[in-house]
This record gives C-alpha cells, sequence and structure tokens, in this order.
C-alpha cells in the first residue's frame, strides 16, 4: 500500500520511524566499541583509551573455541535434520489437501510458539524420565525440533508460488515423479532451502533457553556467554565475542534476504 | 484413417459432482479437433483425461488403438500446450524446448539442435538463451508450441491456447496454428470457450455443456444446423424461436444475418433499439412478441428507433431443431 | 534416431521407475511417506515431552521427602495461589502487559513509514533494517543493555552531561518502577524486554499496512477526509490485525522470558524464573510444571479474546 505519490511522509513521521530504528541498532554497536576498550574492570563509558589486544586474548581462550565449535557442530546437525523433515512437511501441506492440515501447520509451528523454557522443561523431564543422559545429542533434538518451523515456513511460501502446472508440464513431456522432482522441483525451490536453511543455522547458534535445559556439562557459545554474563571474567573478552557473534550472524540473515528477494518475504519471524 | 482418441462412454466424477458424464468420442488421425463449451463444462476434463493427469471413473479411453487408462502422462505420447505455458522459469528457452528430448536421453548437441529447429518452426530462431520471463505473452505461447512439438507426439492438445493474447495476435495465432497443422498432419486437439476460434481453425467441433456432449459437425454443421437451443445459442449470436412463434410445433433457431428489411409481405416488427459494430449494424427488433436480432451492412439507410418494419428471411434459414433442451 | 511411434510408451522400468508410478497411481503413499517422518519427530519427541510435562503438573511434592509422589491431585495447582506465587505471576502479567503497550507505541511510525513511504532501496534498507535485529543473538542483545543501563555506562554519563542527574535519582527513588540503579530495576527490565521485541511487533504491522490497497486512502481523500482523519477512520483499524499479531508475539515472549529479568532486574522472580528456580535444584518439578501452564493458559484466554473480537478475520 502506498500512499499518494506526491506526499512526502510528515517530519513528525520521519523523526519517529527514524528514532525507532536508532532505538534498534545502536545498542548493538556500542558493543562494537567496547570490544576495544582499555578498562577491563567495569562498564565505564566514556572508554578510557582504545586497544586492538583484547582480540588476540580471546584469540588464545580455549574454552571459547571449544563453546564456538561446540555451537557450530550441533547447528549444522540440527539444520540438516530440519531441512529434511521441514520439507517433507512443506511438500505435503502445500501440494494436497488433508484431513488434519490446518492441525499439522500448527503443531509444526509450537515449538517456536510456546515460550522456550517450556519446550526446555518438557525436553529435559522427558529425557529424565526416559534415562536419557544429557550430551551432544540431547542438545540436537531440542534444536532440530524448533528449527523445523523455519525451513518449513521458507519452502512453504516458495511452494505457494510454484505453479502446479509445472510439474503437469514436466510430467506430459516425459518425466517421472523423481525426475520431475530432480529436474523442476528442487531447482524451484533450492534458494528457499538454503535461505531456510541458513535461519535454522542463525537460530539453532545463538538459542540459549532451551540449551540450558537439553545441555549437561556441555557449553555452547550462548551458554558460555551467559555464564560470563552471571560471573564474568574478563569482560572485554565477553565484547570480543559478542561482536564476533553479531558479525558471524549477520552474513547468514544478508544471504538469506538475497536467496529469497524476488516475491516474498523471509517468513520464519516467529522466534 | 485411424481413430486418434476414442472415448467409449467415459465418465469423470468427482463426488456428486459429474464433470465429464458419460461421454463418447472420436477424433480422427491428422484433425483438427476443437473442444467448444462455456467454463464447467467438461471440455478442459476431457482434454485432461486425453493427457493423462485425469482418470476415468467409467468407460475406456484408447489412443491410436492403445489403452490409455491407467497410463500416467509420461508414458503417453501426447504432449500439451498449458493455458498458463508453464514453462520452466529457472531453465532457459532452448533448455525449456529440449526438456523432453533431455527425458528422454537424446545426446546434447542432438538436442539442441532438434530444440533449435523446432524454434524456427514457430517463428522464434535463435530465442534460444532468453528466459522466460523475457518474453511476451505471446512469445511464451510458441515457446511452449515448439517444447510439445520437438517430441513430435501422435496428438497435440491445446488448452485455451489463445485466451491470454489480444485480438490482432490472437488471429494470428489462428491462421499460423492451421498452417502448422496442415503441414506436420499431427492431430490437434483443442479446448476454448470461443465459439468464433472453434469455427475458424477446427475441421470437427464438438460441443459440451454440463459434462456431455450436446453436438458434434463440421463448422458448418454446428452453424447452420443446430441440435438443440443451447448448441444454437452457444455457436453464434442466433436467434431462437419458439414453436408458438415457429407454427411448426418445434423450437427453431434463426441466425441475425439470415433477416433482411422487405418493403412489402414478411412479418411486421418494431425497432427497439440499434448498435452500430462498425462494419455492420445490429437491430434489435420486437415482432409478434418475440424479441428478434438482424444484422444488416452499416451503409444502409438505417431506421430509426422505435420504427414499424417489415422483415423476411428464406424458408431454409429457418432451421427447426429436433432438441427442445 | 525416429521418434517413437506408439501412442503409449514403456516405462523407465527399474526400482526407481517402478516406486515412480506406484507414487503416480497412489498418491496416498507418497503423501503418507512426506508426512510420517516429520510427525513422527514432532510426536513423539515434542508432543510427548509436553504431555509428560503437564502430567507432572498434576503430581505433587512430599514435603519431607523431597520426592515426586506420582498419585494425581490438585494440590499443586493450589500452591499456585499463594500470595507469593499469585505475586510473580501478577508481575510478570504487568510487565508484559506494559511491553505490549509500549512495543505497539514505539513499532507504529516505524512500521508505517516502511509501509506507506519506503521505496525502492530505502525499502529494502528498512527490511533489513528490522530483519537483522531480529535475528541477532539474543543475549548480545542483552548484554549490550547491561553495558548501557550499568551505573557506569553511557546512560548514566547522558544524564550527567545534561546535568539531569538529579531527575535520574528521583525516577529511581520512585517505588516499584526504581530502584538502586537502572540495572536493578523493572525499568531496566522493562527497557530490554521492549528492545528485545521489538522486531517482533514491526513485522506483522508492517505487514498489516502494506496490506492495505492504496485505493482505499484515495477513496476516503476523495470522499473528504483529511489525512488525519483517514489515519484515524481507515488505517488505523486496518493496521489492528498486525497490532495483534505482534501483541501476541510480546505477550507471550515476556511472560516466558527468565534470563532477561535475571541479567537485568530486581531480585524478585517472575513466572520464567520461578520454573527454572523450582525444576532446579529445588527437583520441584510439578510446581515447575503447574508454573509453565499459567503462560499457555493465559496465551490461550489471549488468543481466545483476540478471535472474538475478530483481530484474525484480516489475517
Amino acid at each position: 500500500m502506498r500512499s499518494d505519490r506526491n506526499a512526502r511522509a510528515p517530519l513528525a513521521l520521519k523523526i519517529a520511524a527514524a528514532a525507532g530504528l536508532a532505538f534498534l541498532h545502536l545498542p548493538i554497536l556500542l558493543i562494537f566499541v567496547y570490544a576495544f576498550t582499555t578498562e577491563d574492570k567495569s562498564y565505564q563509558w566514556p572508554p578510557p583509551g582504545f586497544t586492538i589486544k583484547w582480540l588476540g586474548v580471546t584469540w588464545n581462550r580455549p574454552d571459547v573455541w571449544e563453546a564456538l565449535w561446540l555451537s557450530v557442530r550441533v547447528a549444522a546437525i540440527a539444520t540438516l535434520i530440519a531441512m529434511v523433515l521441514g520439507t517433507l512437511c512443506a511438500a505435503a501441506v502445500s501440494r494436497w489437501k488433508f484431513f488434519g492440515r490446518e492441525t499439522i501447520s500448527l503443531l509444526v509451528i509450537l515449538p517456536i510458539a510456546l515460550p522456550g523454557i517450556i519446550t526446555g522443561i518438557a525436553l529435559r523431564s522427558a529425557f529424565n524420565l526416559a534415562d536419557i543422559p544429557f550430551s551432544f545429542w540431547t542438545i540436537v533434538l531440542g534444536h532440530a525440533t524448533f528449527c523445523i518451523v523455519v525451513v518449513y515456513n521458507n519452502a512453504v511460501a516458495r511452494f505457494r508460488r510454484t505453479s502446479g502446472s509445472l510439474i503437469e508440464a514436466s510430467m506430459d513431456l516425459g518425466a517421472d515423479g523423481f525426475q520431475t522432482f530432480r529436474y523442476v522441483i528442487l531447482p524451484n525451490i533450492g534458494t528457499a532451502l538454503l535461505a531456510g536453511g541458513m535461519l535454522a543455522f542463525a537460530l539453532s547458534f545463538d538459542e540459549v533457553i532451551v540449551t540450558t535445559f537439553t545441555a549437561g556439562q556441555q557449553a555452547t557459545l550462548p551458554i558460555w556467554m551467559l555464564e560470563e554474563l552471571v560471573r564474568p571474567r574478563q569482560r572485554p573478552v565477553t565484547n570480543v565475542v559478542a561482536m564476533v557473534v553479531v558479525l558471524v550472524t549477520f552474513l547468514p540473515i544478508l544471504a538469506a534476504y538475497y536467496l529469497t528477494r524476488d516475491g516474498d518475504q523471509i517468513a520464519g519471524h516467529g522466534k | 484413417m485411424q481413430t486418434a482418441v476414442l472415448f467409449s462412454r467415459v465418465s469423470r466424477h468427482f463426488g456428486s459432482v459429474r464433470a465429464v458424464d458419460d461421454v463418447d468420442l472420436d477424433v480422427a488421425e491428422g484433425e483438427f479437433f476443437a473442444m467448444l463449451g462455456p467454463s464447467g463444462s467438461g471440455k478442459t476434463t476431457c482434454l485432461r483425461l486425453i493427457a493423462g493427469f485425469e482418470q476415468p471413473t467409467a468407460g475406456h479411453i484408447e489412443i491410436f488403438g492403445q489403452t490409455a487408462e491407467g497410463v500416467p502422462p509420461y508414458r503417453r505420447n501426447v504432449n500439451t500446450v498449458f493455458q498458463d505455458y508453464a514453462l520452466f522459469p529457472h531453465l532457459s528457452v532452448i533448455d525449456n524446448v529440449a526438456y523432453g528430448l533431455m527425458i528422454r536421453g537424446r545426446g546434447k548437441r542432438e538436442r539442441l539442435q532438434e530444440a533449435e529447429a523446432a524454434l524456427e518452426l514457430v517463428r522464434l530462431p535463435g530465442y534460444g538463451d532468453r528466459r522466460p520471463n523475457q518474453l511476451s505473452g505471446g512469445q511464451r505461447q510458441r515457446v511452449a508450441l515448439a517444447r510439445a512439438l520437438v517430441n513430435k507426439p501422435k496428438v497435440l492438445l491445446l488448452d485455451e491456447p489463445l485466451g491470454a493474447l489480444d485480438l490482432k495476435l490472437r488471429e494470428q495465432m489462428q491462421e499460423e496454428l492451421k498452417v502448422l497443422q496442415r503441414s506436420l498432419g499431427i492431430t490437434f486437439i483443442f479446448v476454448t470457450h470461443d465459439q468464433g476460434e472453434a469455427l475458424s481453425m477446427a475441421d470437427r467441433v464438438a460441443v459440451f455443456n454440463d459434462g456431455r456432449i450436446m453436438q458434434v459437425g463440421t463448422p458448418q454443421d454446428i452453424y447452420q444446423r443446430p441440435r438443440s437451443r443451447f448448441v444454437a445459442d452457444f455457436v453464434g449470436a442466433s436467434n431462437v424461436l419458439p414453436p408458438e412463434f415457429t407454427g411448426s410445433g418445434k423450437w427453431a433457431s434463426l441466425r441475425p444475418e439470415a433477416v433482411r428489411l422487405v418493403s412489402s409481405g414478411g412479418h411486421r416488427a418494431r425497432v427497439v433499439s440499434r448498435n452500430y459494430l462498425g462494419g455492420q449494424t445490429r437491430l434489435s427488433l420486437e415482432a409478434g412478441g418475440q424479441r428478434l436480432n438482424m444484422l444488416t451492412a452499416s451503409g444502409e439507410t438505417l431506421p430509426a428507433d422505435g420504427a414499424e418494419v417489415l422483415i423476411d428471411w428464406q424458408p431454409s434459414d429457418l432451421h427447426l431443431m429436433e432438441d427442445s433442451q | 534416431m525416429s521418434a517413437p511411434q506408439a501412442a503409449i510408451l514403456p516405462g523407465r522400468g527399474g526400482a526407481a521407475g517402478t516406486v515412480a508410478d506406484v507414487f503416480w497411481r497412489n498418491p496416498k503413499v507418497l503423501l503418507a511417506l512426506l508426512l510420517i517422518p516429520p510427525l513422527l519427530w514432532l510426536g513423539i519427541i515434542y508432543l510427548g515431552s509436553l504431555f509428560a510435562l503437564l502430567a507432572q503438573s498434576f503430581f505433587s511434592i512430599d514435603e519431607f521427602s523431597g520426592m515426586v509422589k506420582y498419585e494425581l491431585t490438585l494440590k499443586t495447582y493450589g500452591e499456585l495461589l499463594n500470595p507469593a506465587n499469585l505475586d510473580i505471576i501478577a508481575r510478570t502479567v504487568l510487565m508484559a502487559a506494559a511491553v505490549t503497550v509500549a512495543a505497539a507505541v514505539v513499532a507504529f511510525p516505524v512500521a508505517y513509514y516502511a509501509a506507506r513511504y519506503a521505496r525502492g532501496r530505502w525499502k529494502a534498507l528498512f527490511y533489513l533494517g528490522i530483519m537483522l535485529p531480529l535475528w541477532s543473538s539474543y543475549l548480545v542483545k542483552v548484554y549490550a543493555w547491561k553495558l548501557i543501563l550499568a551505573k557506569e555506562g553511557i546512560l548514566n554519563w547522558i544524564f550527567e552531561k545534561l546535568h539531569l542527574t538529579w531527575l535520574l535519582e528521583a525516577y529511581l527513588s520512585a517505588p516499584l518502577i526504581g530502584g538502586n540503579s537502572l540495572s536493578v530495576s523493572y525499568t531496566g527490565t522493562f527497557l530490554v524486554f521492549l528492545y528485545v521485541w521489538l522486531p517482533f511487533m514491526i513485522l506483522p504491522v508492517q505487514a498489516a499496512l502494506e496490506r492495505v490497497p492504496g485505493n482505499l486512502v484515495e477513496a476516503s481523500a476523495d470522499l473528504g477526509a483529511t489525512p488525519a482523519q483517514t489515519f484515524r477512520t481507515v488505517l488505523l483499524p486496518l493496521a489492528m490485525p498486525g497490532v495483534v499479531a505482534g501483541s501476541i508475539f510480546t505477550f507471550s515472549l515476556t511472560l516466558g522470558d527468565y534470563i532477561i529479568p535475571q541479567i537485568v532486574g530486581s531480585s524478585r522472580l517472575f513466572i520464567g524464573q520461578a520454573v527454572y528456580a523450582h525444576q532446579g535444584t529445588a527437583g520441584n518439578i510439578p510446581l515447575a510444571a503447574a508454573f509453565t501452564v499459567v503462560p499457555v493458559v493465559i496465551m490461550g484466554f489471549y488468543l481466545w479474546g483476540a478471535k472474538r473480537l475478530g483481530a484474525f478475520n484480516a489475517l
């Protein structure tokens, strides 16, 4: 919906919108500044001096690397599982009408719609009851569950945009189901799947609430950061890690945006 | 001459909806066959039954003598030009056209050559490297045609092929399709709701209504000798006259162009309105309590609105219809 | 190679060909195969755990042994009605409401501008400008505010520079919303919640406003309405479903959060923290489970009320 072509936005509106956007972005930018401060005992503003030494210190902290590596592994596997399950479900829901279709859509969204603490504690007590020890795999189980919806949303949006007659045309020209999937369906939904996968990766990489409940002794990067927030050791190191996390998750989001740009929105804004 | 497509008491029901109801059809090899009817009349469903996208609930379908029901579309040597063209957006034009050949396992150089030849056939030489979204509607339609024809199908199906084109383009394509079909000798079956299109292109026309075929015949047959009110109404703007008016106990159809203004004899009528159509003018008349339309060349002096006139026609132009529906 | 002469061709054969034919003949088989893996996963892992949790809320904990007694009772729910627990629930609900209202107010201009006035490059910029904070790390965002609200941090520094420290101290000495410093007050918690959930409010409102056909605004002007009247009578009501959708996010997310109040806030508990505390060392899973049911029930009523008011009609 566009207003009249010649209308310019009222000044008050422009200021309010700009202020809103600034409110969203300034705090994160602040962290970048704090990553280079020389002060390491408090959050003093303005920073007394600037240095890049904390980058080196962080680089040499083994616990940071361990946490980072665990986060990457968890995110990678959870994303893979989510991509398979999410795509299967999206294909079924967008192509056929069947009994219980709406219920399934609701079911897929539930892990993300309900507060993380509910998912977390439910999984934890279920694992306890079933006597499953907390490990890498329990973390992955939790993550994959709420990552499904991110891939699902992107896949469904793209399936809906893909004309059904393409599949008929392919079959008309001699291709059976598998060939049609390989030569027509996959190329058309590929970028949407990729975008969904990237968002799922970012989501898993960042997740902390469900993870605290499903992890054993392991610490993913967000758990590491939570520890630092509650019991700070070297504040500037936390700042550097925070800055790196922002930069690292910036890229998949941007990529996902470019992959799904023409037409539909990046679905999945229900964290 | 072999029968290209045979329907024997074919029905397709969707629950209680009878999309196709006990239809018999016989399309001869090398024919340009039209399936004409309003929306929901079953003509598109019949087309899809031939292509293999639908399966009959009852009855028997044969394509060139071989049983077709139960056979998936990818095993039928039949190709379709879709209403929305259904070009693959992720492939270039040449790859679109060569798709069927690629699936059948033809070598790359061979299939690109044949695809290029097909593009020349539809008068789009050298368009191979473009993408579908860079083409106009008319161009996309030609690509869809080429993509279907390159596989040398036994039957070519066209689903409302000219609907999205503007008038000039449509008339041009009608010409081209007819010439193409003659030169290739392939059986064409096309679906349309535009009776003018059916009459001008087809060798034979089947008129559909409500899941059934009302009449099959040459365009002249259908137009001059409609067997039912529906056909008379649907094909051309006919005057449909009740038995009381004709005095024959049967309904009759009278084409507007068969009615003339006369100076003596004939029937009395009053001019209700006039519509200027360019080359002709349509006069809406009221005669004996019955509404009648007539067409006359625009150049003549025309009676004013409300004038009393005399009209007449050749007895043979008043076609009595057997069916009263 | 000559073109195939037969009207019906043989299939591809082989395993793939046969399976493809089966799928074509019985699409329901394909549908089942597509649905079974995800449904098994979600059904067993997710729904299963949820029901287990719900079941736990109907058990109780034995005060003396600290063990869970596996017999059905409503005693645990009864404990929720203790004044202390009711406090927790009320505190959380009030905070959620405050955050929701504030988010709606702050989000509206941004969404309005993005939907109505942003074109081309600016539109993409706005979109990214909302998406990036939405998807960037939750913890980093909370951490950023810890930095901002710290006594030695930038917010206090700004107040000092503007010679408004007295204003800040007066504010902090106010009951309920004040505290020793911003970072241990409800105001601090409120600010962080607002910051973190803001994108969740902007997006649905923007989507709702974008769905308003441009010619409605023109029609309104054509019929004599001033821009302000058009806003009040046409755009605002049509944007309401978006606001409601956004409010569902902000309300629900606040109800269940336990990290933000822990890091920026007073020591008084919110629902999320209560759940965390009870299931932790105390091992009182039934009470923790009962607490988790509260936000679900509240959101259930909220959604039902919103539906009754027709908020979902436009969606």
